[in-house]
């Protein structure tokens, strides 16, 4: 029983879910669109465009897969529905249908996650919806909400595949459910079989970022990982007991070890006695891990908890402006000009009276990752770039700001170049605010499309 | 007689040394919290990372960069410590200006910490 990734987030390498196709045998791809702020940016596209506010690049990926998957049974599993899952879910349909598949296979839907038409009655019924971090209630920023979807689990997608689906197209579910729905699925561990559904949210964390876990961002020996022009996707191999092995297809790049399985597990890591998702409560500190031949790591003991009664909700809210300017100044004396030009920079948007949040410095290739721990700036550096970056609640300053860079190149100090992208575009923050709901008040809904 | 065995009996001589010769690293975000994991390179380095790199020796050398303060779990399984450095980020995720605004290289500036390690240690 095989689950393949094939996209660690909504921009990953459009290869990998055809080389897990194709590079040997899987049951089942599992592909990750949604990061916390992906759903506000879907909720825009849709609000201009009703048939949008879907990771659009999942149905080209789609139209040159399906033929494959469909023949060979292979079934995916994607949370790339975003905010639209059913118009996603139609597009797949007409690819489908275009290349012939008519009559041959189905798509699931899941929704059911979108809150944003119910926060004003959920408020009113005494749900607070809090920010997880600062304890504020939802009613603060309730008139700036841009988005609210609760995290669903893995219990709806189960359910798609039990009614046959060859593609489940999701809304806001967790990353992990795409890999543990269709093991409960394959296996049919029962609804309170804490451990296996641990495991199977531990193979899904591992596998959830795609090739960060098979040689890709891995800090172990990274200089000798070979071949990441080809990098093998991990794929979990399970078995009924909820054990499994990470592995990735024969001739790919890249390494599976115990050290590379551990950095990712480690990634985004809270209290790791508790890691919580709607199906389970995984502990992290029961997992053993062991190299199993190469590129193969076992990994079993995975203990689990009952879950908890409610489900986080991610919600995203409009919150101000920003904006970030670079310059590069070049030797001698790189690193004094370029604190030169920001004391000007600073100076001028004092004496215009801007007013801002927060207005930050760095200096690339000097202290811009690691802050004082850099140490002293060589001073004979080749160059430092200069990087500004301003926050306001308002966008009149944070425009400004844009146009106060450019002067610089001419009236600030010298040996300066590096400005070809012209002036710091004005962003508009969509802030996130994390929040729990119980689950009683939250009803998946699955629904079939056939082609 | 030589030198060496003249030596005094006493403490074993202790040297320092950056964490990066002892473990690997990674690191992610929740929010305003930036997450290091810290994994030995070597089982014998983890009971040093145990004993020497306490959350307060982490606070301490990440002063004046968090506006919180930072939690130390262990996870001798996978022989990894894993911190949680509250208020890292400028405000986290889309707010904040920092060109890490997600942390994900503030495990490397963990791993430029230095501590003492026994000389009978082979690094």
């Amino acid at each position: 029983m095989r689950v393949a990734s094939g996209q660690g987030f909504w921009g990953d390498w459009l290869e990998a879910p055809v080389r897990q196709v194709e590079g040997g045998p899987i049951d089942y791809l599992m592909m990750d669109y949604l990061a916390e702020v992906t759903m506000s940016i879907m909720q825009k596209q849709r609000s201009r465009d009703p048939s949008r506010g879907y990771a659009s690049d999942f149905v080209p990926l789609m139209e040159r897969i399906l033929p494959t998957i469909v023949e060979r049974g292979i079934r995916i599993t994607a949370n790339a529905g975003g905010v639209n899952p059913q118009a996603c879910a139609e597009a797949v349909v007409t690819v489908a249908r275009k290349l012939g598949l008519a009559g041959r296979m189905r798509v699931g839907i899941v929704a059911g996650d979108d809150i944003m038409d119910r926060l004003d009655e959920l408020i009113e019924r005494g749900h607070a919806l809090a920010n997880m971090d600062t304890g504020e209630p939802l009613r603060v920023v309730r008139e700036r909400v841009l988005s609210a979807n609760a995290y669903l689990g893995a219990a709806p997608i189960v359910e798609a595949l039990g009614r046959g689906a060859n593609v489940v197209i999701t809304g806001r579910v967790t990353d992990t459910g795409l890999t543990l729905a269709p093991l409960i699925h394959e296996f049919g561990w029962t609804g309170d079989d804490w451990d296996r559904r641990a495991a199977g949210t531990v193979a899904g964390h591992i596998i959830e970022c795609g090739a960060q876990c098979s040689g890709g961002n891995c800090l172990v020996d990274w200089e000798s990982i070979p071949g990441l022009e080809d990098p093998g996707y991990p794929i979990v191999e399970a078995q009924e007991d909820g054990t499994f092995v990470v592995l990735k297809h024969p001739g790919t790049g890249g390494r599976i070890s115990v050290a590379s399985i551990t950095e990712q597990l480690l990634y985004e890591m809270g209290d790791p006695h508790q890691y919580i998702t709607p199906d389970v409560v995984a502990d992290f500190t029961t997992i053993q891990l062991t190299q199993h031949g190469k590129n193969r790591v076992r990994v079993s003991g995975i203990r689990g908890r009952p879950a908890t009664e409610f489900l986080k909700v991610s919600i995203a809210y409009f919150y101000g402006y920003k904006a970030v300017g670079t310059l590069v100044y070049a030797w001698p004396d790189a690193y004094k000009k370029a604190q030169a030009a920001d004391r000007l920079l600073r100076a001028r948007l004092a004496r215009l009276g801007m007013e801002f949040e927060e207005v930050l410095t760095e200096f690339v290739g000097v202290n811009a990752t690691h802050g004082r721990l850099a140490g002293s700036p060589d001073p004979d550096a080749p160059e430092v770039q200069l990087r500004i970056g301003v926050r306001a609640r308002d966008r009149a300053p944070v425009e400004r700001f844009s146009r106060e860079i450019a002067p610089l190149i001419l009236n600030g100090p010298p040996s300066v170049t590096g400005f070809a992208g012209g002036r710091p575009k004005v962003e508009e923050i969509v802030a996130y605010w994390p929040a729990l709901i119980a689950k009683s008040e939250i009803t998946p809904r699955v629904e079939m499309l056939d082609a | 007689m030589g030198a060496k065995a003249r030596r005094p009996a006493g403490p074993p001589a202790r040297r320092a040394i950056q964490l990066r010769y002892l473990a690997h690293a990674r690191s992610g975000d929740k929010g305003d919290t930036a997450n290091v994991g810290l994994i030995a390179l070597q089982p014998a380095y983890y009971p040093i990372l145990v004993k020497e790199v306490t959350a307060a020796r982490v606070a301490r050398h990440f002063k004046g960069m968090l506006t919180g303060a930072v939690d130390r779990f262990e996870l001798p399984n996978l022989r990894s410590l894993n911190f949680l450095l509250h208020g890292a980020l400028g405000g986290g995720g889309t707010l904040s200006l920092k060109t890490d605004a997600q942390g994900k290289v503030f495990s490397t500036a963990l791993l430029r910490m230095e501590v003492p390690i026994p000389t009978d240690i082979d690094v």
